[in-house]
């Protein structure tokens, strides 16, 4: 066999198997990989009120309401099937809005989300304000998909 | 084939042929998309004028892909074919994709404060692209670790074909996890989720910076190439 071919044979098996490797490993931790955990998850796993643990999901529709205390907000993250309230005292960043995807970080106690950190998921999709008009006027709005599944 | 161009007489030649071209259309390419960009686009309908951000964001992000895959099959081409102009081509894009890297971390920061409420997470597509830049620093500094530059080439090499690993992987980090970071816009199955106004201005950027990508390595491959004929020339003229 040529020197060359040789050195072919070997790169492609090495990488071939370290690919194999990495899949592996990525597949073993897909627990840890994922950065937060849907409603419907969560309602599966019923996580102890210690650990702490991200949510993910679109805010509902009119349910952001004042609790009364200070600046505190309460809201529901739904991901279509199941939803969980969620409580959360703080800055709430620019693009949070009914609709829209957020990922919220705290704790679950007694069956409430109470949040120490809310971000906003941006969606894939881009267009001027006027184009959104035309969509929403049209009936064609598909907006609000911003999180998956 | 390659063959062909693999000989540094014939590059020279054709470098200092393309090199004028090449400059002025990177020019024009990224006067006229930054002018899109900054100016001649509308505010998006969430983002609003933040969205202005992208333009530099994601064709710094597609380099950065773009240039480890080329650098990646030249390493494989100067480790099994022992192409001489492949390992100068791989190492002078590495910089370059390092500070496209850099750019698309650092602009993606920006961007993520005002819109998500943090500059950093750690999820699967952030994480992966700040592996990316780690790769490309590991590169720069194995090259330049041993006293025998053809070893250190060789080592690089081998970290820059490794390394290939992880280019699927921020790739489709957004959808094998969730992911704070956005799915793809522009390459996906259904078309571009991207309005035409906005498409224009990041197409521009993305084809200016790939231009200015070629002008630059072009530059250093030359000036790697004449560095190393002075060398010889030294040598010889010490021998005579």
């Amino acid at each position: 066999m040529k020197a060359k071919r040789k050195r072919l044979l070997f790169a492609l098996g090495g990488i071939g198997l370290l690919s194999l490797a990495v899949a592996l490993v990525l597949s073993a931790f897909e627990e840890n990989l994922v950065f937060f955990f849907s409603p419907s998850e969560i309602a599966a796993k019923a996580p102890p009120a210690s650990q702490r643990i991200r949510l993910g999901g679109l805010v509902e529709e009119g349910s952001v309401q004042p609790t009364g205390e200070g600046l505190s907000v309460q809201f529901r993250v739904t991901d279509g099937a199941s939803s969980l309230a969620v409580r959360f005292a703080g800055a709430l960043p620019d693009l949070f809005r009914e609709g829209q995807g957020v990922v919220a970080e705290g704790r679950v106690e007694n069956g409430v989300f109470i949040a120490s950190e809310v971000l906003a998921k941006h969606d894939e999709n881009y267009m001027p304000a006027e184009v959104a008009e035309a969509l929403k006027r049209s009936g064609n709005w598909q907006g609000g998909q911003g999180a998956e599944k | 084939m390659f063959h062909r161009f693999a000989n540094p007489a014939r590059f020279m030649a054709v470098a200092a042929m393309i090199l004028p071209w090449m400059t002025a259309l990177a020019a024009g390419l990224l006067l006229v998309g930054l002018y899109f960009a900054l100016l001649a686009s509308p505010a998006d309908y969430q983002q609003g004028e933040t969205v202005r951000i992208m333009y530099v964001h994601v064709p710094a992000a597609w380099m950065a892909l773009f240039v480890y895959v080329a650098m990646a099959a030249a390493s494989a081409s100067f480790l099994i074919w022992r192409h001489p102009l492949a390992d100068i081509f791989a190492q002078a894009a590495a910089p370059l994709g390092a500070a496209f890297t850099a750019a698309a971390l650092i602009t993606g920061s920006l961007w993520g404060k005002p819109m998500w409420g943090t500059w950093w997470v750690w999820d699967a597509r952030l994480t992966s692209m700040l592996i990316l830049l780690f790769l490309y620093l590991g590169y720069i500094a194995l090259s330049q670790a041993f006293d025998n530059r053809e070893r250190g080439a060789r080592a690089a090499a081998v970290l820059a074909l490794v390394g290939m690993i992880n280019v699927p992987i921020i790739k489709f980090s957004v959808d094998w996890w969730n992911t704070l970071h956005q799915p793809a816009s522009v390459i996906k199955m259904s078309g571009p989720a991207i309005d035409p106004s906005m498409l224009l201005p990041l197409l521009l950027m993305a084809a200016g910076m790939k231009a200015y990508f070629l002008v630059v390595v072009i530059l250093r491959m030359r000036a790697r190439l004449l560095s190393r004929r002075v060398q010889v020339l030294k040598l010889l003229a010490a021998e005579t």
